[in-house]
């Protein structure tokens, strides 16, 4: 009796993981946590739409420490998981190592180049939305000076700073564009206390919008912009609800966008180089009733125009990482 | 270079020098006593997580300041069984105090807030908001001294003040008073202490607790003066600064104050790459201006600071007898 109990068992057990094997996607969090406001939020924002609007379901995990970032992979590629999305440019190299243990299964990564014939790279044109929120501030600007705190000085970070520098000289090439980075470090990313001194010594120096690309330390920059009634930019989410009426506006990064695609796609999500841009909904600026009164209907008819002009080709903006220099700014 | 320009830095000078001071201020009365803290930094975060989650549940900075130094004296706690009681070793009590604020800050701040490990924005008084000095507004016009008491002087947190008379109370504490002698004393020959018939363990016990509610202060400051809120790994390294500080100072009250105030200085400078190129007309590489500090401390420490001979006794269990 009790062996037929576990007969059952075993193959009620083995249906339910035949159900799970049905190619359902998985998405895995970088160790910022999926409630990071900020990256993650976005990337299960994409996949709980998805799950909303198909009724699907998918696997995810919270990583809490670097070391399981192989084993979480190889652990949704053995249970048959299909496309498995990875958020965060650090799992380039455990996906080197399992995505050709896997040929059957699809790997998507986003922030990051890894060349392998089934992994789907998603990079996003950062300069391209820094680019429209430079035109904005240089637009909202009294002063003529506007300001850029980065986090960690690295070529990402650099290239956000780039584009806006570029938005900014468009509209107004007379106006000067401060830029900071936080430190050389990654606790860079996490300095709001710095981040408000630099913010205050930029608002000294003249700036009355800031741009902030560095992680937790732009919530400091985000406070004292606000506390100091000057305006800020916020990055990658929408940040515009954080400090209501005090925040321009945030380029986005549809993280989302990009995990949408690929669990609408399925298995047969398309491998190779990805990048998001304008054009195709990768990057933009948030619009929403925090911001509403900031951004006049000027402000955003002429943002509509560059922003087309990128599209067609008629702007170029350039690209930080394509020769490591910015051609209006001097870092 | 113009007049307010020096303003602003000093007055970011103040700024950046607070925590630092109270930190250093903590690990000096930890460490006259012969217990060496590298925990400093763990504990300034916990306080700072405390006093924020607390101050935004209250809506009180000050509840939240009590919270801070609460959350601040447990790991002080315990470091002092660890490393008094039981005789451990201080520098791996410290390290492991420092690990266990970094993991148990963000995983706290997560299961009440669920908000990626911070803590939800602080408004109103449950920030500790800026003062002004009284006679700050009258005295404004008063050419030069006026701008200074006012821009840099005036306008900080409550706390500022408070750190800053700290700094003669630590003194009249530890050079002026019973306690403060036996203090010391248990910091450069415990054995003597012991024999007086004073207990060794008990003012030990006292040091790691006042050190414990100074690093509450400096958290605090931290999340509910400077900031409005809590955010992971938020110290960054301030901890650790002020220990250099304290080699800096000598483990003295006074020295601590100027030792930090230059840290603060150099930090502030750091920020203001515009100013430095004004003065020596040469645009500075921004990684070098971060590299600063540092090469200043090693410069200062090797040249001008001459010998630093910390507590005889420190590190070292007491063992009564052996």
């Amino acid at each position: 009796m009790t062996l037929m109990t576990r007969l059952f068992g075993a193959s009620a057990a083995l249906a339910l993981s035949a159900g799970a094997a049905l190619a359902d996607p998985a998405i895995i969090f970088d160790l910022g946590g999926k409630f990071d406001k900020s990256f993650n939020e976005s990337a299960f924002n994409g996949a709980q739409r998805w799950a909303d609007e198909t009724g699907g379901s998918f696997a995810e995990v919270e990583l809490q420490s670097d070391a399981q970032r192989e084993q979480a992979l190889r652990r949704f590629a053995e249970a048959g998981n299909n496309p498995i999305v990875m958020a965060g440019f650090a799992f380039a190299t455990a996906l080197e190592e399992v995505a050709a243990d896997y040929p059957d299964t699809k790997f998507v990564i986003i922030d990051m180049v890894v060349d392998q014939p089934n992994v789907r790279s998603i990079v996003f044109s950062e300069e391209q939305g820094s680019y429209l929120v430079g035109m904005l501030a240089a637009m909202a600007s009294d002063s003529q000076t506007v300001g850029f705190i980065g986090g960690m000085d690295i070529p990402l970070i650099r290239n956000f700073a780039c584009g806006y520098a570029q938005g900014v000289k468009a509209v107004n090439p007379d106006a000067t564009v401060i830029t900071n980075m936080t430190g050389t470090t990654p606790a860079a990313w996490n300095d709001p206390v710095k981040g408000s001194e630099l913010t205050l010594a930029q608002i000294s120096q003249g700036a009355d919008v800031v741009y902030a690309a560095a992680g937790g330390t732009g919530v400091g920059v985000l406070q004292t912009a606000a506390d100091k009634d000057i305006l800020s930019i916020g990055v990658d989410s929408n940040q515009n609800y954080l400090h209501p009426g005090e925040v321009l506006t945030s380029m986005l990064k549809r993280v989302d966008n990009a995990v949408y695609d690929a669990f609408t796609a399925g298995d047969m999500v398309e491998t190779g180089f990805n990048v998001m841009g304008l054009a195709n909904g990768g990057v933009g600026f948030a619009l929403d009733e925090n911001n509403a009164e900031l951004i006049t209907p000027e402000m955003l008819a002429a943002v509509e125009v560059a922003s087309a002009g990128i599209i067609d080709g008629s702007i170029t903006v350039h690209n930080y990482n394509s020769d490591e220099s910015c051609p209006v700014h001097q870092f | 270079m113009d007049f307010p320009m020096i303003l602003q830095v000093l007055d970011a000078t103040i700024r950046f020098a607070t925590p630092l001071l109270l930190a250093c201020l903590a690990g000096l009365f930890s460490e006259r006593a012969g217990i060496f803290d590298i925990g400093l930094e763990g504990k300034m975060l916990a306080a700072a997580l405390m006093a924020a989650a607390v101050a935004a549940v209250s809506g009180s900075a000050w509840i939240g300041l009590l919270a801070g130094i609460g959350a601040s004296l447990a790991l002080s706690a315990v470091h002092g069984v660890a490393s008094i009681t039981f005789r451990g070793n201080q520098l791996i009590s410290g390290v492991a105090i420092n690990f266990l604020a970094a993991g148990l800050t963000v995983l706290i701040a997560q299961s009440w807030f669920a908000e990626g490990g911070r803590t939800p924005s602080l408004q109103g008084a449950a920030r500790f908001n800026p003062i002004t000095l009284p006679g700050a507004e009258a005295l404004r016009g008063v050419p030069v001294l006026g701008p200074i008491y006012y821009d840099v002087i005036s306008g900080h947190a409550i706390l500022v003040y408070v750190a800053a008379l700290l700094v003669p109370l630590s003194w009249w504490v530890l050079f002026r008073t019973r306690f403060g002698l036996r203090l010391r004393a248990v910091g450069e020959n415990p054995a003597s202490v012991d024999t007086a018939g004073i207990s060794v363990v008990r003012l030990r016990f006292a040091a790691v607790a006042i050190c414990g509610v100074l690093c509450g202060i400096a958290g605090a400051y931290l999340a509910t003066g400077l900031q409005a809120g809590f955010v992971k790994d938020m110290t960054a390294g301030r901890g650790y600064i002020a220990l250099a500080a304290l080699i800096f100072a000598k483990w003295r009250p006074w020295y601590a104050l100027y030792a930090c105030l230059l840290f603060g200085f150099l930090q502030a400078l750091e920020l203001r790459p515009d100013m430095i190129e004004s003065v020596i007309r040469i645009k500075v590489q921004g990684q070098l201006l971060s590299a600063l500090p540092y090469i200043l401390t090693v410069v200062i420490l090797a040249g001008f600071v001459g010998k630093a001979i910390p507590p005889r006794a420190g590190g070292e269990p007491y063992v009564k007898e052996r």
